[in-house]
């Protein structure tokens, strides 16, 4: 297959992608904008005005990149695990097997529309706490890097996910019993200097914990965790990602008879 | 003569033991119209599955226009186009998305795709639906609409696993004549179905496939070739006497009632022999047809000499 002929398989899966979370937006934009209002209000408003501050912020500021950043996880995460299972479940993903798209272009198409979703919801989000909070963005360069790279992993993992999934459950079950749990435990509402030695090494372990620290790193200039190290876990997990799922493409697991 | 698919000793065992295929060799000339029979689990749906890399094989080859499909994997995908007897296209894309989608996988421009979209669907009648939700379809038109969809990259093979199973007789008739004219442009076509009169009427090589072996691989001219006994139903306005002996070496009778005999005509013979028999004795025939479809006849031997 010639590159251009690639590039424009790559360009046909991002386009039908995004053509799918925007026909159902009420699904998929809307309600996400409206769970991270609810936090906005009650945790960030209501409840934090009477916590005051939290690692030398206001308990609003402190929390807003938790929650653009929880946004992009579970949006990225979902678009690509919600709409591959889809095409398995409809068959429609036989369309793409058949034809002679290569294995990392359709991995590649899959990406990019999770995380156009995950940018998406997480662009809203952030235009929606502006109503909430002053953000000035300390570090536009990081702000942007690791938004990008995050997204990109929970991309990867819902593929995964997407691939060994047989039923409806199956999709909703690693979001609920692990990305969640992992989520609020990995420092989008409170700053790990309040947490034991010992829960501070557990948190220690959660990739998310990084992620939040990172991306709050960009907007308020402050972080629980080291910048360097941190790109280094989301790049090592990116190459094991992306190396998992073209093994796994070729090896036709949950695609191929 | 060009070979447009040749297989060789492909063998699937499935994960739970099953041999869907067990060494089957056969090979499409380039321009082909062949028909794979077989009855159900026979193995036909997981050949096809095989060339168009949905089934991982056990062992064996498959090469298309001369080229291995596991070593030169994007050459041999562009020039096949599958039709797979399940629908398998999103029920939410509009139609002219499908299609539209689908020109995208193969790299075709935007606007060399928009041309053949329109091209395809305007032949097989679904134009007027292309801003139609594909779940508005009828089963039919679903149908129709993947084999545009087969058709959009113009590839040298279409593969139809069962095009027209579920399809009223009018719809299955223009399919066969869309089907016919893209043979006669040049295009080789493999099909599968359990209409045996569609493959009589359609192709001019036959393979039969049975528990995953060929149990035949033929011309459809010769096969046919190979009856030699017919069948005839005939109904008479005379009552037919119960001791009636057609005193014909090459021909019998069954009496079904007294109005209806079942008559068996082998080769050599002529029916009007049988008809001079009739008129000797008094009987006038009233109608008469064929018991069976030839093809079904044969399908059914070969099937029986298989087990």
């Amino acid at each position: 297959m010639f590159s251009n002929h690639k590039y424009i398989a790559f360009e046909t899966i991002v386009i039908r992608e995004i053509r799918r979370f925007g026909r159902i937006w009420l699904q998929t934009l809307v309600p996400p904008a409206i769970t991270i209002g609810l936090y906005f209000v009650i945790f960030g408003n209501l409840v934090g005005r009477r916590i005051g501050e939290m690692g030398g912020f206001q308990y609003m500021e402190f929390i807003v990149p938790g929650l653009i950043m929880m946004s992009v996880i579970q949006n990225s995460y979902s678009n690509v695990v919600s709409s591959f299972f889809s095409h398995k479940f409809q068959h429609s993903i036989e369309e793409l097997l058949v034809s002679p798209v290569p294995n990392y272009i359709i991995l590649s198409g899959f990406i990019v529309g999770g995380m156009a979703r995950g940018l998406a919801v997480g662009t809203i989000v952030t235009l929606m706490s502006l109503f909430f909070a002053d953000l000035e963005i300390q570090n536009l360069f990081i702000t942007i890097t690791v938004v990008l790279l995050t997204s990109i992993v929970f991309a990867l993992a819902g593929f995964i996910n997407a691939l060994f999934a047989n039923t409806f459950d199956d999709i909703s079950i690693i979001p609920t019993f692990v990305l969640t749990p992992l989520i609020y435990l990995g420092g989008v509402f409170y700053s790990v200097e309040l947490l034991p030695p010992f829960w501070k090494f557990v948190s220690g372990l959660n990739p998310i914990f990084y992620m939040v620290n990172t991306f709050r790193y960009g907007i308020l200039g402050t972080s629980d965790v080291n910048i360097v190290w941190a790109f280094f876990i989301l790049c090592v997990f990116i190459v094991i990602l992306f190396t998992s799922c073209l093994l796994l493409l070729r090896k036709g697991t949950g695609l191929r008879s | 003569m060009t070979i447009a698919i040749s297989i060789q000793n492909l063998a699937k065992t499935y994960a739970n033991g099953f041999e869907a295929l067990k060494g089957i060799s056969l090979e499409v000339e380039q321009g082909d119209f062949f028909a794979l029979l077989g009855p159900n689990g026979a193995g036909k749906s997981t050949t096809i599955g095989v060339i168009s890399t949905l089934v991982n094989k056990t062992s064996g080859s498959v090469e298309v226009f001369g080229k291995n499909v596991d070593t030169h994997v994007y050459e041999t995908k562009l020039d096949f186009g599958v039709v797979p007897q399940e629908v398998n296209f999103s029920q939410f894309e509009k139609v002219r998305d499908i299609v539209m989608t689908q020109a995208g996988y193969y790299g075709l421009p935007r606007k060399l795709a928009a041309e053949r979209c329109e091209k395809y669907l305007r032949k097989l009648g679904l134009w007027e639906k292309r801003d139609e939700r594909s779940r508005s379809l009828s089963g039919g038109m679903k149908r129709r609409l993947m084999i545009a969809r087969a058709l959009v990259h113009e590839p040298r093979l279409l593969i139809l696993d069962e095009p027209t199973a579920g399809v009223d007789i009018e719809l299955r008739r223009s399919m066969w004549e869309f089907l016919t004219e893209i043979n006669n442009s040049g295009t080789t076509i493999i099909l599968t179905t359990h209409y045996l009169e569609e493959a009589e009427q359609l192709c001019r090589n036959i393979a039969i496939i049975d528990e995953g072996r060929i149990v035949e691989n033929t011309s459809m001219r010769k096969l046919l070739n190979e009856l030699d006994s017919q069948v005839y139903i005939l109904e008479t306005t005379s009552q037919i006497p119960p001791d009636l002996d057609l005193k014909l070496e090459k021909a019998s009778l069954e009496i079904i009632d007294e109005h209806c005999m079942e008559v068996t005509v082998s080769g050599g013979l002529s029916v009007n022999e049988v008809f001079a028999v009739f008129s000797e004795v008094g009987i006038k025939i009233d109608s008469m047809r064929n018991k069976t479809n030839r093809l079904e006849q044969l399908f059914l031997s070969k099937l029986e000499g298989n087990d």
